[in-house]
């Protein structure tokens, strides 16, 4: 196993490109260890990022929006006070992966291109419109959340593709995320069902923008454009509430393994869709933090 | 397989190893610098008794490389007393008994001090949660929790 630490993302992608076998971007490494050790992935090359300048740095722009360096740990994100108060649902979908030891480590970054469907910080990032800066040999493209998934362990990056920093939008005013994910315990266990709602309102209370998804019950995470536009023009009345529910159900395309069946992640998806938008809507609406 | 050389601050001094970029740091404090206090149990970083802090942050050290080490700052169970003296959680693990097989206590007492470094007043609920990936099969954790408490109290009493 050759082991590099560059210093930019562009000799970090020039190296993936001339690497033999398999290649692994290491940031927090709470996955690439654990596939090592366990003989699951071995790789051959392993490129650490985190002696590039910035990359666990958390910038807040003039216009509200937010760049995230790649290898800001969980820990990180969650003791910044003002990213919690304008991203609650990212942070706290963050904040659910593994232990207090895994938090000091793990990254949204590596989350993501992990690829389990169970992703919890997934969903959370597909509801806030977060984009990643990709490096290659040809420069630097924004790539949506939604297109990098392509299945179970697998993204649409290609060789010599490295994520190189993470733009949150900015809030706006009266918004609110929240993401909540059912598991048979009450810590450290891999998501039934996530779910993530990202809403905006007028100042009456009528929702104007809105964005639902789901981990964990299908091949990738979903974005569900329907139940968005069943809550767009309503407030969050028991009718919507079931409209939503309705369609978060009809969304989802599970299996079962041993962690639920695909009517009971069917059923828990609409549970939770509703109880998500409950707590996205209260903190549009300044009740909650 | 080429060996790589690091430069690294355990627990106060200045170490320097040659290790095979396959190796955890876990690997490294045992079988190189001989700091065998952080256990390996799973190796996959659930089960926090090889929990060590680097450059302040606690981690799993089966889940850093030793290559990655370099330039940082690592303490280990080891660094926790004063000499002879013990940390006051050492001493009262001892007085409440909070261990059994002893397997995963360095890794707790290195997890509780980060907690308490940061909060010097948590909750249970706080300590709980702060101590769910450090597993314990012998004590039912409840002696461990009310250690951490009454150290927490002792130490702001203190200051």
């Amino acid at each position: 196993m050759q082991y590099h630490s560059p210093n930019t993302f562009e000799d970090a992608a020039a190296l993936a490109v001339a690497a033999a076998g398999v290649t692994r971007f290491l940031a927090g490494g709470t996955d690439v260890l654990v596939q090592l050790r366990a003989d699951i992935i071995t790789p051959d090359t392993v490129i650490d990022i985190k002696n590039i300048p910035g990359v666990r740095d958390i910038t807040r722009h003039d216009d509200g929006s937010w760049t995230l360096g790649v290898a800001t740990s969980g820990a990180e994100m969650r003791e910044h006070v003002e990213l919690g108060l304008d991203w609650p649902g990212v942070v706290e979908a963050m904040d659910l992966i593994g232990s207090t030891q895994v938090q000091g480590r793990a990254t949204l970054v590596g989350n993501l291109c992990n690829g389990s469907p169970a992703a919890d910080s997934v969903p959370a990032m597909v509801t806030a419109g977060v984009e990643f800066s990709v490096t290659n040999s040809e420069g630097t493209r924004r790539v949506a959340v939604m297109d990098i998934p392509a299945g179970p362990g697998r993204t649409h990056l290609a060789q010599g593709d490295v994520i190189s920093a993470v733009h949150i939008p900015a809030r706006g005013a009266r918004g609110g995320d929240a993401y909540l994910r059912f598991i048979p315990r009450t810590e450290m266990d891999i998501a039934v069902v996530g779910c993530a709602i990202n809403l905006a309102l007028d100042a009456a209370g009528v929702i104007t923008q809105a964005s639902v998804s789901l981990g964990a019950v299908a091949p990738t995470v979903l974005r569900l454009d329907e139940a968005a536009e069943a809550l767009i023009g309503c407030t969050l009345d028991e009718a919507t509430l079931d409209k939503l529910a309705t369609a978060a159900s009809a969304a989802c395309n599970p299996i079962s393994d041993k962690r639920g069946t695909i009517e009971f992640r069917t059923h828990v998806a609409g549970v939770l869709a509703k109880r998500t938008a409950k707590i996205a809507y209260a903190r549009a609406q300044g009740v909650t933090k | 397989m080429k060996t790589i050389h690091v430069t690294a601050t355990v627990n106060g001094d200045t170490v320097e190893y040659l290790c095979d970029p396959r190796e955890t740091l876990l690997d490294v404090l045992r079988d190189r610098l001989n700091l065998t206090g952080a256990k390996e149990g799973c190796g996959t970083g659930d089960c926090g008794a090889c929990s060590v802090t680097v450059d302040g942050r606690l981690v799993c050290s089966c889940l850093i490389l030793g290559v990655e080490a370099e330039g940082k700052t690592i303490t280990t169970v080891e660094g926790m007393a004063d000499g002879e003296t013990l940390h006051p959680l050492q001493k009262k693990f001892i007085e409440y008994a909070a261990l059994q097989c002893g397997i995963c206590t360095p890794g707790i007492l290195v997890a509780a001090k980060s907690l308490l470094e940061k909060n010097p007043d948590p909750t249970e609920t706080e300590v709980r949660y702060w101590l769910a990936g450090n597993l314990c099969r012998c004590t039912g954790y409840d002696k461990i929790i009310r250690a951490v408490l009454d150290t927490a109290a002792d130490m702001r009493e203190a200051s």
